[in-house]
């Protein structure tokens, strides 16, 4: 049973076969057989989970609506604020945080009758592509232990990997929701930004974050963005237009339908093996009369770099507040203010999150200012308009998530630039503020998950899934499982 | 002025608080004066995850005070970071406005001994305000305490040329764009309560044989009332003009760099503070959390339809229209727009403007000074004091009972007629009535009549004081004198 999609477990409970109990108490107990190894939860809500199924039981038993998840498991990546629950951002700052509001996804979650299992791992503040970063406990991929989930959003990816939950959400500043989404062979869908509102996510970079799903398929992928898309008054960036029904939608072929691929994602530094799993992905999409075009982003070879300005300047003014004075670790000791807040960000952060606020730090400095991070805006610029060029001649773009399938824990930890490069295909997105999905394409000979990624308009979410669900419903990547 | 031996050149940066009734980005209440850390929310309070929504009518307000400080009003404008540390700032940076502030290029005209001044207005921003710190008084003398309620209340900054040229003209400033603000209803400038604050950039210019050396400016702070910041500008002129004879450094020189100083209002001195190395960098930078303001001429025509009169335009139809004094006009301006509109009705009531400033700015003001209160707060309509001003005039009401009366009808409430009646002041008109007790007295002065026959013409005195105890004065004395006399010649 914790083997199926969110939808195929909605439709059981709602025949009333089984109880929302039993199904959360058998992921609660997937939780507890597996994530002592696979260690993708900071925080398991064992009673509250429990007492919400029953909730949900005795109010379908009244013949009381319910929501769009009713019943439904929903791990949460350690990033959104949840009432009265720790909410650590995988930082030691933010280890005794207890925040006195839901994040608006939450909320959302909350009125849709989701059940709210528990917190997932993450890199420290969503800083990194391993979840290597947490200052708590490394989280290991599921179809290979010695291998990382990807990162920042590995708990929430692993989580739905390892059958722990259907449904999980993760955040997508780089690419943290579909890049962990391709390592461990689970659908991740980063919404355009402002599709999502970011009220209640803890921000690393706010004009890049954004709050999306992870699953085992598209159609839980529309599932859960359906409820959680939507105006929010509380987040000023979020856009107050329409969310489609996707569900309803989602079986409907793009047709005609022309698949734009940029030739920048296929150069050095690409794997082999990788290479060849997009590209018989696209083969999937030719067979089916799609028409294939060579589309080309010539800006893209400086998104690395640009979002790293970009991001790390946004992080060192973001991460400002946590200083330990009205909240978040304090240093035991300290002689004067400075002092202070030099001993509490000292202890509070780690190396990579006091790396980035440093460069960001720098890059805003005056003197530097132009030459960075106003340069950097204006590169920003140039590469949205590679999107809205290519755009005009294609209804989406695809091409590989990660230049490479998972790799072993450690192995990039001490190469900062190695591990920023895991990003350049996804950081694109995130700059340009267009949708991106990662759905399952093939495995490695070594039975590591491979992902393909789609990318489309702002707001064209509808499409995008759409597209999706057709090289899923012609190939079975989604169904496989690892043995645990 | 004339017989300094310099030139003093003065920018005020002025900061006010706006009169919204939530912050800037959040829905907490901007009342002064509540429980510490009570008026906060996870917004203002700076909590992860927590996003800031700007407060449309706290932009309205302040492009109304941009509007009538006459500035530009730009098309697009932006929110900024200004980064820095501090423990009264829970984000540990300020969201104001940098590059692209809402409004630039204005004017505000004072008045000076020389005549009328423009003051040229280099910008006005919004941003929001800091928490308060308290230092601890006694105790270890470590601990301090800080109180998050004033976090994020609107802020206007408004940036002055460096046109004013002596502290009486800094004052004038002040005093004029306080009177706009609070007539605009924008800001009530409390200094004392901080609504409104103050810094000024001060250097002078000493002309020597080769022209004019400028010294390094200064920027004064702590300035807590309008007469400090005239104080302390004199002061630091002064003290500048001492520095430049002992060290002759002057703007612009390698190694000379703005420079802080506080004032101290008991010692009357300014204290330079320790120079700098470097400027503070606040690594200003576009806030991700906000969207760009865009605003086309329909918000700016709306704005400005709440305009009204402003108090410069004011005063010349004042003056001209009650054919009042401009020593008046001022007086009654300065007071503010419920003030002038107070006196209009009053005027228009008793249809005698002169007298209509007279009760104003004698009695009316006093009461409102001595309870502390604003004319808004005014227990007796502008009608009701109309009223009594009539009747006064009507009935020869003298001044002191009219004063009498108008206490009354402060403290106790009622009508001019049912005061006047309540106190006695009715007066006798009725001449048979009259004539009554013109006899009645005479009765009872027989040898005051007597007396009077017999050409002792002070005798009549008496009998005519008689009358006015029995009439409890309230009998025009030209009535009494007209009848006694002709009783007095048919007795
Ligand atoms: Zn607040």
């Amino acid at each position: 049973m914790i083997e199926h999609t969110a939808a195929d477990l909605l439709a059981t409970l709602r025949k009333g076969d089984g109880s929302a109990e039993s199904l959360t108490g058998a992921f609660l107990d997937a939780i507890r057989q597996r994530d002592t190894r696979v260690r993708a939860f900071l925080h398991v809500d064992e009673a509250a989970a429990l007492e919400k199924a029953h909730d949900i039981d005795a109010r379908r038993k009244r013949g009381e609506p319910l929501g769009a998840l009713a019943g439904i498991p929903v791990a949460v990546k350690d990033v959104l604020c949840t009432a009265g629950q720790r909410t650590t951002c995988g930082s030691k700052v933010l280890q005794s945080f207890v925040p006195p509001y839901d994040a608006h996804v939450i909320s959302r979650l909350r009125r849709a009758d989701a059940v709210l299992i528990g917190k997932t791992n993450m890199d420290e503040f969503a800083m990194g592509s391993s979840t290597e970063n947490s200052a708590y406990q490394i989280t290991r991929n599921p179809w290979e232990l010695a291998c990382t989930p990807g990162g920042s959003s590995g708990g929430s990816a692993a989580a739905v990997a390892a059958c722990e939950t259907p449904l999980a959400l993760g955040s997508d500043t780089g690419g943290s929701i579909r890049q962990p989404a391709s390592l461990c062979g689970v659908v991740g869908l980063k919404p355009t930004y402002g599709r999502v509102s970011r009220f209640g996510l803890v921000a690393f970079a706010s004009s890049l974050d954004q709050v999306g799903p992870l699953t085992h398929d598209v159609r839980d992928a529309a599932l859960l963005l359906e409820v959680i898309a939507g105006h929010d008054a509380r987040d000023s960036t979020s856009v107050d237009r329409p969310v489609p029904k996707y569900t309803r939608t989602l079986d409907d072929p793009v047709q005609p339908l022309t698949i734009g691929v940029p030739r920048e994602y296929f150069g050095a530094g690409l794997d082999g093996e990788v290479e060849q799993a997009v590209r018989a992905a696209l083969k999937v999409y030719e067979k089916a009369g799609t028409k294939l075009l060579d589309v080309s982003l010539p800006y893209s070879q400086y998104a690395v770099a640009t979002y790293y300005v970009v991001a790390t300047a946004e992080a060192s003014s973001n991460l400002a507040r946590y200083d330990g004075v009205h909240y978040g670790h304090r240093a035991a000791k300290h002689d004067d203010l400075i002092d202070l807040y030099c001993r509490s960000r000292g202890e509070g952060f780690g190396a990579e999150v006091k790396r980035r606020i440093m460069l960001g730090t720098y890059v805003l400095s005056s003197g530097y200012k132009d030459a960075y991070y106003v340069k950097s805006l204006q590169v920003r610029r140039l590469i949205k308009d590679d999107f809205d060029r290519a755009f005009a001649q294609c209804d989406v773009i695809a091409g590989p998530v990660s230049p490479t399938a998972a790799f072993r824990l450690g192995d990039r930890s001490d190469d900062p630039l190695a591990m920023y490069l895991s990003d350049i295909y996804t950081i694109s997105a995130n700059l340009s503020g267009i949708a991106g999905i990662s759905i399952p394409c093939g495995f490695t000979k070594g039975g590591l998950p491979i992902g393909l990624q789609l990318q489309a308009p702002p707001f064209e979410e509808e499409k995008l899934l759409r597209v999706a669900r057709m090289h899923e419903r012609a190939t079975d990547w989604h169904t496989r499982r690892p043995k645990l | 002025m004339a017989d300094l031996p310099y030139r003093i050149v003065i920018g005020l940066e002025v900061h006010v608080q706006l009169l919204t009734q939530t912050k800037l980005f959040c829905g907490c209440s901007t009342r002064f004066g509540q429980p510490p850390n009570s008026a906060t929310c996870p917004v203002c309070l700076g909590l992860p995850g927590a996003l800031p929504v700007m407060n449309r009518r706290a932009f309205d307000l302040a492009v109304k005070a941009a509007l009538a400080l006459n500035c530009r009003i730009a098309s697009f404008t932006k929110w900024d970071r200004k980064n820095y540390y501090y423990p009264d700032l829970p984000k540990n940076y300020q969201i104001s406005q940098y590059d692209l502030p809402f409004s630039s290029d204005g004017h505000l005209d004072i008045q000076t001994p020389e005549g009328t001044k423009r003051i040229g207005i280099i910008r006005a921003h919004l941003e929001e305000d800091a928490g308060k710190l308290l230092h601890e008084e006694g105790g270890s003398g470590k601990d301090s305490l800080v109180d998050l309620n004033r976090t994020g209340t609107p802020l206007l900054e408004i940036v002055s040329q460096p046109e004013l040229s002596a502290p009486e003209e800094a004052k004038a400033y002040l005093e004029e764009l306080r009177l706009l603000l609070k007539a605009l209803e924008i800001s009530d400038c409390e200094m004392q309560e901080g609504s409104l604050r103050c810094d000024a950039n001060v250097n002078i210019h000493v002309p020597h044989a080769d022209g004019v050396a400028a010294t390094p400016i200064v920027e004064v702070k702590n300035l807590n009332s309008f007469r400090a910041v005239e104080r302390a500008i004199k002061f630091e002129a002064n003290r500048q003009y001492g520095q430049f004879q002992s060290d002759g450094k002057k703007l612009g020189d390698r190694g000379v760099s703005k420079a802080t100083a506080g004032w101290d209002d008991v010692r009357g001195v300014t204290v330079v503070q320790r120079r700098k190395e470097e400027a503070s960098d606040y690594r200003y930078f576009p806030d991700p959390d906000l969207v760009p303001i865009e605003v086309d001429s329909a918000w700016i025509a709306e704005v400005r339809a709440l305009l009204g009169e402003l108090p410069a335009a004011q005063r010349t139809r004042l003056q001209s229209q009650y054919a009042l004094s401009a020593y008046d006009t001022e007086v009654i301006t300065r007071q503010g727009r419920p003030f002038v509109a107070y006196f209009e009705e009053l005027a228009r009531g008793c249809g005698d403007a002169a007298e209509a400033k007279n009760w104003l700015t004698n009695e009316i003001l006093q009461t409102l000074n001595d309870r502390k209160s604003d004319v808004r707060a005014f227990p007796q309509p502008a009608d009701a004091i109309a009223e009594l001003i009539r009747e006064a005039k009507a009935t020869g009401l003298n001044k002191q009972r009219a004063r009498d009366v108008y206490a009354h009808m402060v403290s106790e409430g009622g009508t001019a007629k049912e005061v006047i009646k309540k106190l006695g002041f009715t007066p006798v008109t009725d001449e048979g009535q009259l004539r009554d007790i013109v006899r009645r007295a005479m009765a009872a002065n027989a040898k005051a009549v007597t007396d009077f026959k017999n050409g002792k013409v002070k005798a009549a005195d008496a009998i005519k004081g008689a009358v006015m105890r029995e009439t409890k004065g309230m009998a025009r004395t030209e009535m009494v004198q007209q009848i006694l006399l002709e009783e007095l010649q048919r007795a």
